[in-house]
């Protein structure tokens, strides 16, 4: 045991470079280093080189270029004359209204399947598993490729529409029509038109769309501030004051005084020449990928919901009967909160998988980011570093966007560990 | 006063009652239904709906069905056989068009005189895996290895395979039953050695090409034993560096001037004949068994001490987890040709199998991950209390548990992958969804026909999908050590 | 000796060392040492390019690629086809994965210098068209204003498309889709009112349908679409080999010499100007690195022009495209092949 005191003590020696365990991690990442700076150099010499021979450059500038083509469904004003960079917008907004809308219609459908999934009722039960599995274990690509088919192919064309006597009628007293192109529905028109607020580059917001969106908001912080009070008033004397038609009016009030305010009222569309003209066109390509991404991703989130709730314990529950909960505020009191904590981080993971999968929009021609910027875009310039660089690094920004966000609110609901 | 009611009462009854049948409503058939469909207005209602829902189904498509034809060469002959035998304004089903092109949607443009080689591989390639995924249970070992041999042994013989390799697919077939009924262990050397085996199965050349691929870890072996008594890690070090020298500047000219002395080999099939579930598998194989070690390394750097190769890995893995595949696919179509040296070029399959895998990689890391964090902290407290290196406690004590705790995610990442590997079709590559498929509807013949090459597909991937989900269950409730 | 995949895996692990195996030397000796010709086709459009259910490749553009392969190889099955998508032809010739581009590939300015592409000739003048069903009663291009329009993304014909309803002050959607085969699947359901394409495509597209004569080709031509046979910037011999390889196979059209009568002229033709191209009198093929008859391999290959033309797209086949601007210039088309000598 005296060679260990003596070797504490004994003078610095190449060799324990490997055998000290002081010096070992360092020289271990000492040399890791050098590979991988030595990688680097060598991906981006290779790449200059490259660049050289064929006779390119590295630069973006091609993004301020015109553009040339045309997009259907451009949720911002766009045309053939307006720049690559336009297009890249237009393809990103793309993405972010089909993400978005995904996310929310497959949660909406994943909670409920995951719950029906442990419904007591046999059939419901074993159709719903049915669904999950079915969805589960095809890919992703074939569901988007059968819905697209079974749009197109079972779905009329406008033309069906015409005449006296016609094949197809619309459906909601005449204000929706299904085609294998869009579905036409109606827009909102106003007699009383407030103009708009120029947000520059030919974006502009309607006046009574911020109002709508003051009206909501505002709403919803009066209902808060009512609700609070209804809870003081309950700690002091034990009764709770009635709220529901409190809120309601609060809710609802503001936004019926603006619809009667801005004359506000529906344009059903009507067919016209090729098309229907008169109303909003919603493009299929757009419907066939949210409904896709929408059921594919609702079978993991049922999944996911399913495991949530069964990894309640069942003595949780026992204990909040005995407490003489009931079973409404068992469920938000005691079930929920627990059951959210195992829920939310696969349920971030399964919204960014959506944003993803959301690129297999080549499939259907919906012009997303990958559509315009990695599609169109890339192959009229040629710019196919620039363009696919961009693009990576756009959708990493999404992510990253989409986790930070998740995880803010996933530490809010976390169990707070003392 | 039980006294009192003694003599109160004039009659006990001295015999037990036989067991009167419960009521109807409690009972049987009735009772299962009231329990199970109908307790309460809300789950008669998901029941009249859940009915309605069959009902639709099987009303709408079940004729469609029904009127199947399995055999017609082109979707009028089929159209016509329909009208024939169910008369006019009938519909159904051609799945003809699956009979007819069976061996494009399974081999791609596989050359058709050679593709007994496939069916071996992927044969051998579950006698391979044997003690792998089969290792405790001998009834479905047995059952397992009698299938695979029949299927493998029958299918090589009507696709006219040479005496030769028969001989050696039942002889190896004989050799795994025989190891699986005496001792496991003796497959392990099979199955480290398979992966080359089956590449070259796949693709074929020289055989030289893999022989001395091998003989560069054997020389690695050499150079380690050589150092290992006086210098252990310096050992470790000489080994790899020695087997990469050898793979980098020997190897293949090595190889090439074997195969000029003495020639031996199989015909060489090249990447563009693979195609449809062929090439489906050979990438979703690859890419799981190269993914599951990577993604291993990954984690255990993500929770190193060290900062350097924590951050690199938490960046690569944030990376390639912010991304789409298809992009990465892109980069591997598009960009990597920027990246290398000029004039260099290599498979596409190849390129496809690595962003595969890299993708697949990240999201293991992640999924085992969570498992080395699962586990308490005492396991790590107890490895270096009994005094273990690093390495040994992560081989002996941690990786196995945590490895334990993550199959169901690691299966569906595996899942997600084989199921990702469709999208290969963007980057020009003969998938069996959709290129295969527009491939096969390029054809006058077929051209028209999408429902059934969906559903063959489709069908195809589930069952592949839903046996490993499966498998993973039952692993996982194998492997539950704990007693609930 | 084919490489094996262990070797591809060596060189791959080989690049992620630091040590790259550039491969030196011109397209030409690249080619001759590899044994075979990579050449960078459509993933499948019958006709130009398709697989057929084992894997061999037929059509026009193919036919082009076995000439040149046996131009240069002397054998015209030594080529290996690497499909290419709209998003990848471009990039697979400039980095070199592929030495010929034949996909059907419009001719253009930016591309030519851009891109850093070489277009060495043109083996089928093509022009867009429309198409559209009968029962709409349109009888002219004018008339689409408003309509739905089918259209392949990443094409010129998506440019051309955008150019000529602006300059027409006419609108129309545009429905993007990813291959002809989901194109023709969306205009046959309906789904767009016309679909627009080279009309070649569109031809060929009207021939598979159960009834074609529901459907009628518009008569406006609304851009110019030289297709032809691209390879990389920067190696000038090898172009010069693609070109006159074309341009030989055009040159027998027009002197006569096709697949069939080639052995009887290479000893008898008194024509010099057939003596040259074969290679009889004087020794061209040095000239370019190549012997003496790589002409006649070539049309031996899958014979002249006119023979590949017929064999493929011409007018006895499903696809039933009339020679129109793709005649010789003797009998009235744009087919023009410069002189051997």
């Amino acid at each position: 045991m005296t060679d260990v005191s003596a070797s504490a003590h004994a003078s610095f020696r190449p060799s324990m470079l490997i055998y000290d365990r002081r010096y070992r991690s360092l020289t271990f990442q000492v040399i890791v280093f050098i590979l991988v700076m030595a990688a680097l150099w060598w991906l981006i010499g290779n790449t200059i080189s490259n660049l050289n021979a064929m006779g390119k450059s590295f630069d973006f500038g091609f993004l301020f270029q015109r553009a040339g083509y045309d997009i259907s469904g451009t949720p911002i004003p766009y045309t053939g004359n307006d720049s690559h960079l336009r297009a890249t917008m237009v393809g990103l907004l793309n993405t972010l209204i089909v993400s978005i809308l995904g996310c929310i219609a497959a949660t909406i459908l994943g909670v409920a399947v995951g719950v029906a999934r442990l419904s007591k009722n046999w059939l419901f039960a074993r159709l719903m598993t049915v669904y999950v599995e079915i969805f589960r274990n095809i890919p992703l690509l074939l569901w988007i490729l059968v819905i697209y088919a079974v749009f197109t192919e079972i779905l009329p064309a406008p033309n069906a529409y015409r005449g006296e006597s016609p094949a197809w009628s619309m459906i909601l007293f005449d204000h929706v029509a299904l085609t294998n192109r869009y579905t036409a529905i109606p827009t909102l028109g106003m007699d009383n038109d407030p103009g708009s607020l120029d947000l520059g580059a030919r974006v502009t917001v309607n006046w009574a769309t911020i109002a709508f969106v003051v009206a909501l908001v505002g709403g919803w912080f009066i209902r808060r501030a009512i609700n609070a009070h209804a809870q003081k008033v309950q700690d002091r004397t034990g009764i709770r004051p009635a709220t529901l038609w409190k809120n309601l009016a609060v809710m609802i009030l503001p936004s019926l005084f603006l619809i009667w305010y801005f004359g506000l009222h529906l344009l059903a569309p009507s067919l016209q020449g090729f098309n229907f003209t008169g109303g909003l066109n919603i493009t299929n390509s757009l419907v066939v990928l949210w409904l896709a991404l929408t059921l594919y991703t609702a079978a993991f989130i049922a999944e996911i919901v399913r495991a949530g709730i069964l990894a309640v314990s069942r003595g949780q529950s026992e204990a909040a009967f005995a407490l003489g909960l009931r079973p409404k505020r068992t469920m938000n009191l005691v079930i929920l909160p627990q059951a959210l904590r195992v829920i939310i981080p696969p349920l971030i993971s399964q919204y960014l998988n959506l944003t993803k999968n959301s690129s297999l929009a080549i499939a259907v021609g919906y012009m997303d980011l990958r559509g315009t910027l990695g599609g169109t875009t890339l192959n009229q310039t040629g710019r196919e570093l620039e363009a696919i660089v961009l693009m990576m690094l756009i959708y990493l920004a999404l992510s990253l966007i989409i986790s930070a966000g998740m995880n803010i609110f996933n530490s809010r609901v976390k169990l707070k560990e003392r | 006063m039980s006294d009192t009611h003694a003599q109160t009462v004039p009659f006990v009854r001295d015999t037990m009652l036989p067991a009167a049948p419960p009521p109807a409503t409690q009972a049987g058939a009735v009772r299962w239904l009231r329990e199970n469909l109908f307790s309460g207005p809300v789950n008669t209602v998901l029941t009249i709906i859940g009915l309605l829902i069959i009902w639709f189904l099987v009303s709408h498509y079940w004729d469609w069905f029904a009127h199947s034809v399995w055999n017609a060469n082109s979707l009028n002959e089929c159209r016509q056989i329909i009208i024939d035998t169910w008369g006019e304004g009938a519909r159904g089903a051609c799945f003809a068009v699956i009979r007819e092109r069976w061996n494009q949607y399974v081999f791609g443009f596989y050359p058709p005189e050679l593709y007994w080689r496939p069916t071996m591989t992927f044969g051998l390639l579950i006698v391979a895996l044997v003690p792998v995924l089969f290792s405790a249970s001998l009834t479905i070992r047995r059952a397992v290895l009698v299938i695979t041999a029949i299927a493998t042994l029958t299918s090589m013989i009507a696709l006219g395979s040479p005496v030769i390799w028969l001989a050696f697919a039942t002889l190896v077939l004989a050799g795994g039953f025989v190891a699986s009924e005496r001792n496991l262990g003796w497959l392990l050397p099979f199955s480290m050695l398979y992966p080359l085996m089956g590449v070259w199965f796949l693709w074929g050349g020289s055989v030289w090409g893999p022989v001395f691929v091998l003989v560069g870890p054997v020389l690695g072996w050499i150079a380690w034993r050589i150092l290992a008594g006086r210098m252990p890690v310096i050992a470790v070090l000489a080994g790899v560096v020695v087997t990469l020298l050898f793979w980098l500047f020997l190897s293949g000219s090595a190889a090439e001037d074997a195969q000029r002395l003495l020639p031996m080999g199989i015909e060489a099939v090249r990447s563009d004949r693979f195609g449809g579930f062929l090439l489906s598998v050979t990438i979703g194989v690859a890419g799981i068994a190269l993914s599951l070690p990577l993604g291993i390394v990954l984690a255990l750097s993500r929770q190193s001490d060290m900062f350097l190769i924590k951050s690199l890995s938490v960046v690569f893995i944030e990376f390639i987890r912010g991304v789409p595949l298809i992009t990465l696919l892109f980069v591997a179509s598009l960009l990597l040709n920027y990246f290398l040296p000029p004039g260099t070029n290599f498979d596409i399959i190849l390129r496809v199998i690595i962003m595969v895998t890299l993708f697949a990689a990240a999201y293991m890391a992640e999924v085992i991950r969570g498992g080395l964090a699962a586990l308490p902290r005492g396991q790590y407290e107890a490895a270096d209390a009994l005094g273990l290196d690093y390495w040994k406690a992560q081989r002996l004590i941690i990786l196995p548990q945590a490895l334990k705790i993550s199959i169901p995610g690691i299966v569906s990442t595996f899942i997600g992958m084989f199921k990702d590997t469709t999208l290969v079709t963007f980057v020009g590559l003969y998938d069996p969804l959709k290129s295969m498929s527009d491939a096969v509807r390029a054809n006058i013949e077929w051209k028209g026909i999408y429902w059934e090459p969906f559903i063959f597909v489709g069908a195809i991937f589930f069952i592949i999908c839903f046996a490993m989900s499966r498998y993973s269950m039952y692993l996982e409730r194998r492997l539950q050590r704990d007693h609930k | 000796m084919t490489k094996s995949v262990f070797l591809g895996t060596v060189a791959a692990a080989t690049l992620i060392a630091g040590m790259g195996m550039a491969q030196e030397g011109s397209t030409l000796a690249q080619v001759k040492e590899r044994g075979e010709l990579n050449c960078g086709v459509n993933t499948g459009l019958v006709g130009f390019a398709a697989p057929d259910a084992n894997g061999n490749w037929a059509g026009f553009d193919v036919a082009l690629c076995r000439a040149v392969a046996a131009a240069v190889l002397g054998d015209a099955s030594k080529v290996k086809f690497v499909p290419t998508t709209g998003q990848t032809r471009f990039t697979a010739v400039s980095s070199g994965e592929v030495d010929v581009l034949a996909r059907n590939s419009t001719w253009t300015y930016s591309r030519d210098t851009d891109l850093k592409l070489d277009f060495v000739g043109v083996n089928y003048y093509d022009g867009q068209g429309f198409m559209v069903n009968k029962e709409l009663g349109v009888t002219s291009a004018k008339e689409l204003d408003g309509a739905t329009i089918c259209i392949q993304t990443g094409t010129t014909t998506e440019l051309n498309l955008a150019d000529y309803f602006r300059a027409n002050q006419m609108e129309y959607t545009p429905v993007n889709i990813d291959s002809n085969a989901e194109g023709e699947q969306q205009y046959m359901a309906g789904a767009c009112d016309a679909y627009t394409t080279d009309a070649s495509g569109l031809a060929a597209t009207r021939a598979a349908f159960a009834n074609p004569e529901n459907h009628i080709i518009l008569p406006e031509i609304i851009s110019k679409e030289p297709l032809g046979p691209a390879v990389r910037h920067g190696d000038n011999n090898w172009g010069d080999i693609v070109r006159w390889t074309l341009n030989a196979l055009i040159a027998a059209e027009e002197y006569g010499v096709t697949s069939r009568n080639i052995e009887e002229l290479v000893r008898s033709s008194e024509n010099p100007e057939v003596q040259r191209l074969l290679g009889t009198t004087d020794e061209l093929g040095a000239m370019m690195g190549l012997d003496a008859d790589w002409a006649k391999r070539a049309i031996l290959a899958s014979g002249n022009y006119g023979e590949i033309f017929a064999a493929n797209i011409g007018e006895q086949t499903p696809i039933g495209l009339a020679r129109g601007l793709n005649a010789q210039w003797t009998q009235g088309g744009l087919l023009y092949a410069p002189p051997f000598r």
